[in-house]
């Protein structure tokens, strides 16, 4: 008992300074915030009980910026993950210069986005090299950034800064799976498309499963780029739920702004919970189900 | 015999098919791995290549970038692509380091943001990542709990709340409004505590047994093997930290100590003669990080990745 009193002590005070840093900076003012949803005015508070979520969910940028961050996800999401996995699978090999290649994939995710945006904006404008290019080919020039391209524009910048980071996890996903599993499927004669079907699908499924997360995260950083490129109200495609709330900051409607956040706080959770809920069910037997199957297959047929 | 000789063709043939096949298939790879090389490096080749050229040259080919929102021309020109520099100059170097006392300041302002976060960030974070790693205490899988989830938050969501606290602490408009909330970002201790799990209790067991105190067996023990994690985490952390644009725009309240993103992103007409330079110079640091710690970094992106 002594023993575990002092060893959880000792861990307290290494953990102290971030958990002081964290109650300080996150987890304090999250509480007053979410005090704030219920409130009116900063100054003087008076409760007003759900009036604020009321409201926020009858206002139309709100429901606009949902709309669209929701958009983005499920366009984005399994797209990157597509193609970080098809370029996972080409770079996994033993040839010439191969490393190279994957070394160009990493370079897009140190470069500053704030170097490159001049590079987009002249390739994006209505004046642009892009629109040049079509006139060249005598096609009607886009506005790219005033319609529904500057949506797929977000969706290209995103997948060009980010796909180098998922192909190195699946890379390591790949390379952690046995060779023999794979070995004993060409004995039996299996092509590339089943190995493919039920082998690296199955088993890669756990990084899957990280890659998917990460991809979210990440996409909720693109806000960035998108700021960086159309300013604060950019085309209605573009606005997201983070150039509500960071309008709404400069508005100083506050409550509207902590009852975005407090929502999308609880979004958030929620999906965290239910992905590791059904992580905790289905991958882990998944996998060891599919490792299993193939041993088994295996030593039936030898 | 004519039998045995056809056959002997026949293989002969199977076996060039085979061959051009493969070559086929290897010319079709290489070909597509260059041409998505080139669309990935494109940016930098683009911005690279275009920090050479002079000021006349640039307000020829972009002009129309800062003209566009002015009037609308009858004619409108468009901007092209122009890879190579007609002649080759060195003047918006010239101009953005000797001529621009602004553009230095603001990368001045860059680092005085981005190393102290780093410095703090791994500090903080191998304490707390050997805490949560190797010891037991109450609420352990609570706290870290809310750590990742604060991870995986946008920063807009915590806008508010830390702009009340850093008012309140009479913090905002200093460079310590930006650098302490990066300084408690949970990523570190995530990504620590991941690769520290990894290291055998038994070590610490026999330390301990020995008498050694939670210090001596920090320092000694767990430090020593921590170094290519910590080398992988000071990347991330300075990547993420270099690139970073909304909280100094928010939370800074003097122009004068805007760090170069925010420069950058505000270009205008009079300086976009020094802009393709300005942007290839703030590349500078994370390229040369990308090409000596390319390792660290690939192994960091690993371990975030590990369960």
């Amino acid at each position: 008992m002594k023993i575990k009193t002092k060893e959880a002590l000792t861990g307290y005070a290494f953990a102290s300074p971030i958990i002081a840093g964290f109650t300080v900076f996150f987890l304090v003012p999250f509480i007053i915030s979410i005090f704030y949803c219920f409130t009116e005015g900063i100054g003087t508070l008076k409760f007003v009980g759900l009036k604020n979520f009321n409201s926020l969910l009858h206002s139309s940028s709100f429901l606009l910026a949902v709309k669209n961050t929701f958009e983005f996800n499920i366009v984005c999401v399994p797209l990157i993950m597509a193609i970080s996995l098809l370029f996972a699978v080409m770079l996994n090999k033993k040839l010439k210069g191969i490393t190279y290649f994957r070394s160009f994939f990493i370079l897009p995710l140190v470069i500053p986005v704030a170097s490159v945006i001049l590079v987009w904006n002249i390739m994006f404008d209505q004046y642009g090299a892009l629109n040049k290019l079509l006139v060249f080919f005598h096609i009607t020039p886009v506005e790219w950034m005033r319609s529904r391209w500057s949506f797929w524009i977000l969706v290209i910048v995103y997948i060009w800064k980010n796909c180098g980071y998922n192909v190195i996890l699946f890379l390591a996903g790949l390379n952690s799976i046995p060779k023999d599993f794979y070995e004993a499927a060409y004995i039996d004669g299996a092509g590339k498309f089943a190995c493919l079907k039920a082998i690296t699908i199955p088993l890669l499924a756990p990084t899957g499963f990280f890659v998917f997360i990460i991809s979210i995260i990440n996409s909720f950083k693109v806000f960035r780029e998108a700021y960086l490129l159309a300013g604060k109200y950019p085309y209605k495609d573009m606005y997201m739920l983070q150039h509500f709330m960071n309008n709404n900051f400069y508005n100083l409607s506050y409550q509207r702004l902590t009852t975005a956040a407090a929502l999308m706080a609880l979004f958030i959770l929620l999906l965290v919970l239910a992905l590791f809920k059904f992580e905790a069910n289905n991958g882990r037997s998944l996998d060891k189900g599919a490792i299993k199957k193939k041993k088994n297959q295996h030593s039936n047929n030898s | 015999m004519q039998l045995k000789r056809k056959k002997i063709n026949i293989q002969i043939i199977v076996k060039i098919w085979i061959t051009i096949n493969r070559i086929t298939k290897r010319v079709l790879y290489y070909f597509i791995m260059v041409f998505v090389s080139i669309s990935l490096l494109f940016p930098v080749i683009y911005m690279f290549a275009n920090s050479f050229m002079g000021e006349k040259e640039i307000q020829k080919n972009y002009g129309a970038l800062m003209t566009v929102n002015d009037s609308k021309k009858a004619e409108p020109e468009y901007m092209s692509f122009k890879l190579i520099p007609d002649p080759v100059s060195f003047m918006q170097y010239y101009k953005a380091l000797l001529r621009s006392p602004k553009f230095l300041q603001m990368f001045w302002n860059s680092c005085l943001l981005t190393l102290p976060i780093l410095l703090g960030q791994l500090i903080v974070s191998t304490l707390a990542a050997f805490a949560f790693s190797k010891f037991k205490f109450p609420l352990r899988n609570v706290i870290f709990f809310m750590f990742i989830i604060v991870m995986m938050m946008p920063f807009q969501v915590s806008l508010v709340p830390n702009y009340i606290i850093l008012k309140k602490l009479n913090l905002l408009g200093g460079y310590l409004s930006v650098i302490l909330p990066g300084t408690f970002s949970t990523f570190g201790v995530f990504l620590l505590r991941q690769f520290m799990i990894s290291i055998p209790d038994e070590l610490c067991e026999a330390a301990k047994v020995d008498g050694a105190s939670s210090m001596r067996i920090f320092l000694n023990i767990i430090l020593p093997q921590c170094k290519g994690a910590l080398a992988s985490l000071a990347i991330l952390v300075f990547i993420d930290n270099w690139n970073m644009v909304e909280q100094p725009l928010i939370f800074l309240k003097d122009q004068a100590m805007y760090p170069l993103s925010i420069f950058l992103s505000a270009i205008n007409g009079n300086e976009l003669g020094i802009a393709f330079a300005c942007g290839l110079i703030y590349m500078i640091p994370a390229v040369l990080i990308f090409l000596y710690g390319e390792k660290y970094l690939v192994e960091g992106i690993k371990l975030s990745g590990m369960k």
